[in-house]
């Protein structure tokens, strides 16, 4: 992957960290932009098998009835589908990718403080996922809980739910490591004048997702294994014939699968922040308060796991205090979104992919956010738990939210990590198409769940087929779009035209080096005198 | 841990705090999970506090207190080992690591006969003298197989750490001027220790 005949610049394609060359140079290197590039290569296959699992199962509810499998399969399939999608594609996406190649660059270090622990966290995340396979195969059968492993279910299944959870709990120790590493980065390895308070936001986000990795992910490791204690032993922790109780397991899985879904979104919300005063050359407006919102948001996520067990027996005091404090979580993301709107007023805005990519995130997860207060509330939530309306809406806040910031990332950094171009248009087709494959898809299961369609089913009744129809042409258009920007991407990469090193006007670090960056970054650590989004740099830049 | 010591080929850089502010990161992780298991139990006992009463009593509190005194006995043994590579005395490092494994086998030792008189009694997950126990009991019996076993793991693992460190230590790659790595490590082990002093009064004193 040299950078051409024509320059003798060095980047990291062409420069090991290690004695060996080719592939050894990459699965052994410690250096964090091709530890980044492997992540993305892992994460972006195991997306491509959710979407075709979610494909099958869309297929299978093209039409009432058997079409394609029994419903143990179908079972086994949402299982997976969930599964690969939480533990496997989204978690880990945006730190573990774009975190690890622009978390250095952008604080102006040479690497993560821990590079050896970061290539041990990539081993570590694919030693989860290749369990996660195995449990596949072994006898027994694939895993058909759904992704929450819910007790009593979790511990009575035939299936191999004990390799598949452990298989969990290993991705999670990877996760808890990528976490130790970024905290640790961003406070010892800030370039000199590098403030807190100077830290691009991509950072700040990074930065608390990492530390809600590091709180709350030990709390589903210790309840993982207890589940899998409970298979192997029956100790009767979870088993109320034996005085334990099954509730229970719902408060640790949330706690710590809420605050997941923060590490989901935190990182999304800082790309975005990133991307937004690139596009309109306009500093960020309210620095601090989406930095700290950003805070805010880690801390109150933990207050608020119990919102998902409003129908499964709590006291009336313990439900509306979870509710008032859901809704309050929802302070903080609003902080956000009106300052990325305030932003771009008076802005001058230059709708490229990246920026369109934004406009589609902040519509869609305005619409996933928004019915998150429905569900937030005690009423509503009665009526729609366990409901399509549930599945719409994680999928408008996980996919259209998170999700879509993956392609935004993509599209913003990828002349930087690759130092190639992609198609200006064809990006741009599949910013509409995407949006309309989606909300075709997902906007149906609002409606279906409001009818009374539950979650998890493989057949239904007669009256709900117009809409599934609609929602299964819906994955068509929105899987086809996902393979047609794969495709162009990896066209770009082989054929097109080189990146220069800025090529939108970014200001913050990554800007100032190469495309592809050379292998440790920076010849010389910088000294950051400007504030993060200061684009009177642009001229500086231009010169150097 | 360490990673940073030796970096990557190209460029050396060495950081002991970073080194040492992850290793309390990680530790913190270890509490939060048996912060976990804490919890349980706080929970269970609030609901059953007589039956966990009455169960705590089949403890062994003679072994329970030896417990104890040997891994804080080694948690001053692998401080004393810091401190001796502290002032450059080798020997005296060597020697105190392998004292502070002889201690953790001796734990792991009693733990064995602990658990197996238990099983002999026919006490453990499933017996039929455990299904004809009141629910508390069970519960309490079952966490203290699964706490004081997962915190067993933990001693192993310490094992496993600390005699890395001791071959390390003999290989002088941990010496008086770069020792981050023996301290993490006694960390480790010091966590360990902290996590037996909250088990064993929830288990053994609590009667
Ligand atoms: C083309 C892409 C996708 C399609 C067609 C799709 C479709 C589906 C379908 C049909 C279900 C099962 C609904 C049910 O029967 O209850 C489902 C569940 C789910 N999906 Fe997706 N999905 C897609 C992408 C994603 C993404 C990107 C994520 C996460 C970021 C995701 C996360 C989930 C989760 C967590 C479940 C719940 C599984 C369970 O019930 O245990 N999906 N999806
Ligand atoms: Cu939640």
């Amino acid at each position: 992957m040299a950078n051409g005949k024509d320059t003798v610049a060095e980047n990291f394609y062409n420069q090991s960290t290690n004695k060996h060359t080719g592939i050894l140079s990459w699965l052994l290197t410690v250096d964090h932009k091709r530890i980044g590039l492997m992540y993305l290569y892992a994460i972006l296959t195991f997306f491509v098998v959710g979407v075709i699992i979610g494909l099958l199962m869309r297929l299978e509810l093209i039409a009432p009835g058997r079409q394609l499998m029994d419903a143990q399969t179908y079972n086994a399939l949402f299982t997976l589908h969930g599964v690969i999608m939480i533990f496997l594609f989204i978690i880990p996406g945006l730190p573990a990718i774009f975190g690890n190649f622009f978390l250095p660059i952008q604080l102006g270090a040479r690497d993560v403080a821990f590079p050896r622990l970061n290539l041990l966290s990539f081993y570590v995340y694919l030693a989860g996922a290749f369990l996660a396979l195995l449990s596949l195969f072994l006898p027994g059968g694939p895993i058909d809980t759904g992704w929450t492993f819910y007790i009593p279910y979790s511990v009575r299944s035939t299936t191999n739910v004990s390799l598949a959870i452990f298989a969990a709990f290993v991705l999670g120790f990877s996760s808890i490591l990528t976490g130790i590493n970024f905290v640790t980065t961003v406070h010892r390895l800030r370039a000199p004048g590098m403030t807190f308070f100077k830290m691009p936001l991509f950072i700040w986000a990074t930065y608390a997702t990492a530390w809600i990795q590091i709180i709350a992910t030990p709390v589903i490791g210790i309840t993982i294994l207890l589940v899998m204690v409970e298979r192997a032993f029956g100790v009767g922790i979870f088993d109320p014939a034996l005085g334990g109780d099954p509730i229970l397991f719902q408060h640790m899985f949330w706690i710590y699968s809420h605050p997941a879904v923060y590490i989901m979104i935190l990182p999304a919300m800082g790309v975005v922040s990133e991307i937004i005063p690139t596009f309109v050359r306009r500093t960020i407006f309210g620095y601090k308060a989406i930095a700290i919102s950003s805070l805010a948001i880690a801390f109150v996520g933990y207050l608020v796991w119990a919102h998902h067990m409003f129908t499964s027996g709590m006291s009336d005091t313990a439900r509306w205090i979870f509710s008032l404090l859901t809704f309050i979580v929802a302070l903080p993301s609003g902080v956000k979104v009106f300052n990325w709107v305030a932003t771009m007023y008076k802005g001058s805005i230059d709708p490229k992919p990246p920026f369109l990519w934004v406009m589609n995130f902040i519509f869609l997860f305005s619409i996933g956010g928004l019915t998150g207060l429905v569900l937030g509330s005690l009423a509503t939530d009665i009526h729609l738990h366990d409901t399509y309306f549930v599945v719409a809406h994680f999928h408008y806040v996980m996919f259209g939210g998170t999700g879509t910031i993956f392609f935004a990332a993509l599209h913003y950094w990828f002349p930087k990590m690759f130092g190639k171009m992609y198609n200006d248009r064809l990006a741009r087709i599949a910013v509409v198409l995407f949006f309309v494959g989606f909300n075709l898809l997902y906007f149906p299961k609002f409606i279906l769940g409001y009818m009374g369609m539950p979650r998890r089913y493989y057949d239904y009744l007669p009256q709900f087929e117009p809409l599934q129809f609609v929602s299964t042409v819906g994955s068509w258009i929105l899987a086809g779009t996902i393979f047609f920007i794969i495709g162009y991407l990896i066209h770009a990469l082989l054929k097109g035209k080189k990146a220069t090193s800025n090529p939108w006007g970014g200001v913050t670090l990554e800007w100032h080096i190469p495309s592809p960056p050379p292998l440790e970054n920076f010849k010389e650590i910088p000294t950051v005198t400007h504030e993060p989004y200061d684009f009177s740099q642009l001229k500086e830049m231009k010169d150097e | 841990m360490s990673s940073n010591q030796e970096g990557t080929a190209v460029h050396v850089h060495r950081d002991d705090l970073g080194a040492k502010i992850g290793m309390w990161l990680f530790l913190f992780t270890e509490v939060l999970l048996f912060g976990g298991m804490f919890l349980v139990y706080a929970f269970y006992r609030i609901q059953h506090a007589d039956h966990f009463r009455v169960a705590a009593m089949e403890l062994d509190t003679g072994i329970g207190t030896l417990n104890t005194i040997i891994l804080l006995t080694s948690s001053l043994t692998v401080a004393l080992a810091i401190a001796a590579i502290q002032k450059g005395n080798r020997f005296f490092s060597v020697l105190m690591i392998n004292l502070t494994l002889i201690f953790a086998v001796m734990f792991m030792v009693n733990k064995y006969f602990e658990w197996s008189a238990k099983i002999s009694h026919g006490i453990y997950p499933g017996s039929n003298v455990m299904l004809e126990l009141p629910n508390g009991q069970i519960l309490f019996f079952g966490l203290y197989y699964v706490m004081t076993g997962l915190h067993a793991l933990h001693v192993v693992i310490g094992v496993v750490i600390l005699g890395v460190m001791l071959i390390q230590l003999m290989k002088k790659k941990i010496t008086q001027d770069n020792h981050v790595k023996l301290e993490n490590a006694g960390l480790y082990w010091h966590l360990v220790d902290l996590i037996w002093i909250f088990l064993f009064p929830l288990f053994y004193l609590i009667q």
